[in-house]
């Protein structure tokens, strides 16, 4: 068993876990944090991204013990004091989603791309979005809905 | 993945002491090809030795005419440094077009090179650019460290510290990303050094490896027409459902041409 300390969205959580626990499974199992979604646990598809010290990663490829000691955002981090986060508002007025289920992992992608690139063309918001799959191919909206994010947070 | 124990030592010496001592145990670094491995149960070590935080593996430097990356170095790092793109900006436009914006974030140089997955971007750099790995044991030429299909002249236990390059004076990469994985389908480094011309090519055949016909013709003129009709052998060549061995050899002439005409500045 691994003595695993993570911040995750501002609160410090101390667990006993296995040591092959999953970062995706200790949020979500120990955690509670459900937002965080693991669509093909192959790191294909990109639904369980979270932000680990600041960067994107899939969370259903490393281990809780690798992310000890770390600072880790996850999606129920963004909205502060029931206000959506601008990409989160983005990808609701935008219609940026069609079943929902990758959503979290692409807004999670969306601040990472957003953080490096605060005003990325097309060509680099689908390079920057590369590692997350919609399984309904909406991408015609995510799209939208990472440019109308750039420009609000542009804004702020 | 099966059960296993997860440590993380302070310092090299305590990794390496670890490893003499629990021969089962594997190295971890960004875990990018080894967490999907244990999760296929493709391997079933008793440790995990995370190497990733180790601050002495992140270094980047230049020193006496060498870039010298830490093997922790993460792809993003590279990717960005502004050390790297001064020094050999094809290197940091090559680990830009690793994997996707997640595998950048974790996946670090030291575990591309020892893991030497056949269509990995990093070796083509590596023996492109005529590299040396330094280990906690030794120093090792690229040309002998690659060994063909994830095989590399590590030996049990031996850490990957560092990658010295030497500074060309041009060098580009050109890569046909596979669609779905971003692995390469062909990848072409090109390097103009103070020796010659280099070309190294990696995920068309079981591992990289130097395209010496076409370093030939190159070196007396660099202009893609040189390499029509240059001959490559492509008997070993993978061919598989995404790409047949006449395809990935056409890959192969298409790509040097292009990091051709990327080292010519021209896009």
């Amino acid at each position: 068993m691994a003595k695993v300390t993570i911040t995750v969205n501002g609160v410090k959580h101390t667990k006993q876990v296995e040591d092959r626990t999953l970062l995706a499974n200790f949020l979500r199992d120990e955690l509670g944090l459900t937002g965080t979604h693991i669509g093909c646990d192959t790191s294909q598809c990109g639904c369980c991204t979270v932000h680990v010290n600041g960067r994107a990663v899939k969370s259903c490829t490393m281990v809780a013990a690798q992310a000890d000691g770390t600072q880790v955002t996850t999606i129920e981090g963004m909205a502060k004091k029931g206000k959506l986060h601008p990409i989160q508002q983005a990808f609701s007025e935008c219609h940026g989603l069609q079943c929902g289920f990758c959503t979290p992992g692409m807004i999670m992608a969306t601040a990472g791309l957003l953080k490096d690139n605060p005003n990325p063309t097309e060509d680099e918001i689908y390079k920057g979005l590369e590692g997350n799959l919609c399984r309904c191919t909406g991408y015609i909206n995510i799209v939208k809905a990472v440019k109308a994010s750039a420009k609000a947070l542009r804004r702020k | 993945m099966y059960a296993l124990n997860y440590v993380r030592p302070k310092s090299v010496k305590e990794a390496a002491d670890f490893l003499a001592t629990h021969p089962e145990a594997k190295l971890i670094s960004g875990g990018m090809t080894l967490i999907p491995t244990l999760k296929q149960r493709l391997a079933k070590p008793t440790h995990l030795v995370d190497i990733a935080h180790l601050a002495e593996l992140g270094k980047i430097e230049v020193k006496a005419g060498k870039l010298i990356i830490g093997a922790g170095a993460r792809h993003h790092v590279v990717a960005t440094s502004a050390v790297v793109k001064k020094a050999i900006p094809a290197l940091a436009a090559l680990a830009h077009e690793i994997g996707d914006p997640q595998v950048r974030n974790q996946g670090t140089l030291g575990g591309s090179v020892a893991n030497n997955d056949p269509a990995a971007d990093y070796p083509a750099a590596v023996l492109g650019l005529g590299a040396t790995v330094v280990t906690n044991k030794r120093s090792i030429a690229a040309e002998d460290y690659f060994q063909g299909l994830f095989t590399t002249a590590l030996e049990e236990g031996e850490i990957v510290l560092r990658v010295e390059f030497p500074l060309p004076k041009r060098a580009a990469y050109s890569k046909f990303h596979h669609p779905a994985s971003g692995y390469a389908m062909a990848g072409v480094f090109l390097a103009q050094t103070a020796e010659g011309v280099r070309v190294a090519v990696t995920g068309a055949g079981p591992g990289v490896f130097r395209w010496k016909e076409a370093e030939t013709a190159l070196g007396k003129s660099l202009k893609p027409a040189a390499l029509e009709g240059v001959k490559l052998d492509s008997s070993n060549f993978n061919d598989d459902m995404h790409a047949d061995r006449a395809y990935r050899a056409n890959l192969v002439r298409v790509m040097a041409k292009r990091a051709l005409a990327k080292l010519s500045g021209k896009k």
